[in-house]
C-alpha cells in the first residue's frame, strides 16, 4: 500500500446513471463520489447488479453519465455532457483496460497484440515493436512473443493482456475480474503485478472483482449496493 | 500491420473455402457472358464467313438465315455482271441430322460453288474441296477428322479438310460441301418416296439444280453497297441486303430472344452474387463484434474497424473473381456450346464485384460502427 498517496487521478463528484424512465427507470448509480490517486489500487465490490461494470464503463469514458462530474488526470471530461468529443482517442492516450477472458485479438501474435495499441497512439511499427518486445518481458512472458492467444495459457494470455493495457503508459487502468480466469498463485501473481505497476508508472488501477482471495491485495475497498457507494 | 490480411491468415482455410464458393459463383456468371458471347459471335461468324458486301435473297423475305429463301440459280450470272460486284457465288444453308458411328450428328451444311465465294476462308487441316462431289469439309466439333466417311441423304462423303470455329446461332457445327450436292440434299426424296412420285406421274421431282438461298457477292472497294442493293431490288423477284443489313437482322431477329434470356438470367445471378456476397461479409462482421468492441475500447479509430471489414470484402471478391475467371478458362473448352470471354468482360465483372463488394460491406460496416464497446466488458 502507498504511504503517501499521489494526486488524484480520477475524481467521481456526484456521478448518477440511470437507464429508462417512468416507471421502468432504473437508477444504477447515485452520486457517486469518488477519488482514486496515483500509485492507488482499488477495488469495486457489490453483488451483480449494483453498478460495479456501469460505474468502471463510466470512468472508461465508454458511457455517459446521467448527471454528475468526471475528471481524469487533472483533465475535467464531463459535466453534465461530454466536454470531449475525441473519447476514444482519449481512452488510448490516458486509459489502460485488463479483461476477466483477456479479449486479445486472436488473429494478432502475442507481440503485435501489444503493439497494435501502440502503432494507433502513431509510434513507427519498429519503435511499436520494440516496445511490445520490452513490455512483455518486463511481464516475463517475453519468450511468448511470437505465440497466437490460443497457445498461451491463462496466466500467459493475463499477462499479454496487461502488457497491451500498458503499452501507452496510461495514467487509469480499469480491470475487470482480472484475477476470475486464474488460480490463487496466479492471480497473487497478477495482482503483484498491477500494483508494481502502479507504483513505478504513477497510475492507478481500479478493479472489478468478486475474488475474495485478492481483497486484501488492494488499498481500498468500495462497495456498490443500490447505485450507491460504501468505503 | 494489417488487421484484414492478419485476420484472414489466421482463418486462411476457411477465407478459401468462401473464395472457392465465390468463384463457382462468379464461374457460373462468366460462363453465361461467354456463352452469350459465342451465340453471338457463332451467328455472325456464319455471316461474315464469306467476306461479302451483298446478299441478294429472296423478294420480300430476310433470308437466309431470319427467313427461308429460295431464288433461281442462274441469278448468280446476273448478279456477276452488275456495275460494281468483283465476285459472286450461290449458296445453300440447310441443317441436317448423319448418322456417325452409331451416333447422329447435327450438322448445319453449307453449299458453295468451289471458286466462288461462300466457301471456308481457312482450312485449319487437310485441303479444300477439289472434286464435284462427295467431298465435305468439316468444323472441328463436329468431331470428324480428315478421311472420315459418312452418309448425307443417300450417298457417302469423305472428309477432306477441318476449319473451325464455324457454327450457326443454335450451335450446329458447320460443313461445307458443292453447291450441287447441297441442292440434290436439299431435294432428295427416299426411294420409296421417289417410287409413289414417280406413280403420279411426276418422275423427276422438284428440280434438283434449280433453286439457291441467295446469292452473296463481293463489290469493288469504290462500290456503294447501297446502291447495287438498290440496282437488285429493281428486279422484282428479288431482294438485297447489305453484310451490315444482314449482320442487323441476325442479331435482332435469331439471337435478340436468346440474348435477353441469358441477359435476365445474368442479372439474378449477380443479385444472387451481390446478397450472397452480402451474407458472407454480414457474417463475417458478427462473428468478430467482440473483437471489434475491443478494438473500439482500446482506441481504434472508426477508420481502422472499417478498413478491416471493406478490406476483407474488397479480397474476398477479388480472390473470388480471380478464381472464377481461372477455373472458367480451364474449362470453357469443355462447353457444348462456344464460350467467348473477352478481356472486357471479365474486366467489367471484377468491377462490378468491387461495387457488390463495398456496398455489400457497407451492411457489415454499418453493424460494426454500432456496436457498444462496453461489450467487451464482462466476459
Amino acid at each position: 500500500m502507498s504511504d503517501q498517496p499521489g494526486r488524484a487521478i480520477v475524481e467521481i463528484e456526484n456521478i448518477s446513471k440511470h437507464f429508462g424512465t417512468g416507471a421502468a427507470r432504473v437508477d444504477a448509480l447515485r452520486d457517486v463520489d469518488l477519488t482514486v490517486r496515483a500509485g492507488e489500487v482499488v477495488a469495486l465490490l457489490g453483488p451483480s447488479g449494483s453498478g460495479k461494470t456501469t460505474l468502471l464503463n463510466i470512468i472508461g469514458c465508454i458511457i455517459d453519465p446521467s448527471a454528475g462530474r468526471l475528471t481524469l488526470d487533472q483533465e475535467r471530461v464531463f459535466d453534465d455532457g461530454w466536454l470531449r468529443r475525441d473519447l476514444r482517442r482519449l481512452r488510448l492516450d490516458k486509459i489502460g483496460f485488463i479483461f476477466q477472458f483477456h479479449n486479445l485479438l486472436p488473429f494478432l501474435d502475442a507481440k503485435d497484440n501489444v503493439a497494435l495499441v501502440l502503432k494507433m497512439a502513431g509510434k513507427s511499427p519498429a519503435q511499436a515493436r520494440q516496445r511490445a518486445i520490452e513490455l512483455l518481458d518486463y511481464l516475463e512472458v517475453g519468450h511468448r512473443r511470437d505465440a497466437m492467444p490460443a497457445l498461451l495459457s491463462g496466466g500467459e494470455a493475463q499477462r499479454v493482456a496487461i502488457a497491451r493495457a500498458l503499452a501507452n503508459t496510461p495514467r487509469i487502468i480499469l480491470a475487470d475480474e482480472p484475477t476470475a480466469a486464474l488460480d490463487s498463485k496466479r492471480a497473487g501473481i497478477v495482482m503483484d503485478l498491477l500494483r508494481k505497476l502502479a507504483e513505478e508508472q504513477d497510475a492507478c488501477i481500479i478493479a472489478v472483482t468478486h475474488d475474495e482471495k485478492i481483497y486484501d491485495r488492494f488499498d481500498t475497498l468500495f462497495h456498490l449496493r443500490d447505485g450507491r457507494l460504501e468505503r | 500491420m494489417n488487421l484484414a490480411y492478419r485476420d484472414v491468415r489466421h482463418n486462411l482455410f476457411r477465407f478459401v473455402l468462401t473464395c472457392l464458393g465465390l468463384s463457382l459463383l462468379m464461374a457460373v456468371v462468366l460462363a453465361m457472358i461467354g456463352i452469350y458471347n459465342g451465340l453471338v459471335a457463332d451467328a455472325l461468324n456464319i455471316v461474315k464467313a464469306p467476306k461479302v458486301d451483298l446478299w441478294v435473297v429472296e423478294s420480300g423475305t430476310q433470308g437466309p438465315f431470319a427467313e427461308a429463301s429460295q431464288i433461281p440459280a442462274d441469278t448468280r450470272d446476273a448478279v456477276a455482271r452488275l456495275h460494281g460486284v468483283t465476285a459472286a457465288g450461290s449458296i445453300t444453308y440447310q441443317t441436317i441430322e448423319a448418322p456417325f458411328r452409331g451416333e447422329t450428328l447435327r450438322l448445319y451444311v453449307i453449299g458453295y460453288q468451289p471458286g466462288y465465294p461462300g466457301g471456308p476462308e481457312t482450312i485449319a487441316e487437310g485441303r479444300g474441296l477439289e472434286r464435284s462431289h462427295f467431298e465435305i469439309i468439316a468444323d472441328r466439333k463436329t468431331g470428324l477428322v480428315v478421311g472420315d466417311r459418312l452418309r448425307l441423304g443417300r450417298d457417302r462423303f469423305t472428309v477432306v479438310g477441318l476449319v473451325e470455329d464455324t457454327m450457326n446461332s443454335g450451335g450446329d457445327p458447320a460443313v461445307f460441301i458443292t453447291l450441287r450436292d447441297a441442292q440434290q440434299l436439299q431435294t432428295q426424296l427416299a426411294p420409296p418416296a421417289q417410287r409413289v412420285l414417280m406413280a403420279r406421274g411426276d418422275g423427276n421431282g422438284p428440280s434438283a439444280q434449280s433453286t439457291v438461298a441467295a446469292v452473296i457477292a463481293r463489290l469493288d472497294p469504290g462500290a456503294n453497297p447501297d446502291s447495287v442493293a438498290q440496282t437488285v431490288r429493281r428486279w422484282k423477284h428479288l431482294g438485297a441486303l447489305t453484310q451490315a443489313d444482314q449482320e442487323a437482322i441476325l442479331l435482332q431477329s435469331v439471337v435478340d430472344r436468346a440474348k435477353r434470356q441469358i441477359g435476365l438470367f445474368l442479372g439474378i445471378l449477380l443479385s444472387v452474387s451481390a446478397v450472397v456476397i452480402a451474407l458472407i461479409i454480414y457474417t463475417m462482421t458478427m462473428e468478430k463484434l467482440k473483437q471489434i468492441a475491443t478494438l473500439k475500447l482500446i482506441g481504434a479509430p472508426d477508420r481502422t474497424i472499417v478498413g478491416l471489414i471493406v478490406q476483407q470484402s474488397v479480397a474476398l471478391g477479388v480472390v473470388g473473381w480471380a478464381f472464377g475467371l481461372i477455373l472458367i478458362l480451364l474449362i470453357k473448352d469443355g462447353f457444348p456450346r462456344r464460350v467467348v470471354l473477352e478481356p472486357v468482360n471479365a474486366a467489367a465483372l471484377g468491377a462490378i464485384v468491387l461495387g457488390v463488394c463495398i456496398l455489400a460491406s457497407g451492411l457489415g460496416v454499418r453493424a460494426a460502427l454500432k456496436v457498444d464497446p462496453a461489450t467487451a466488458i464482462g466476459g
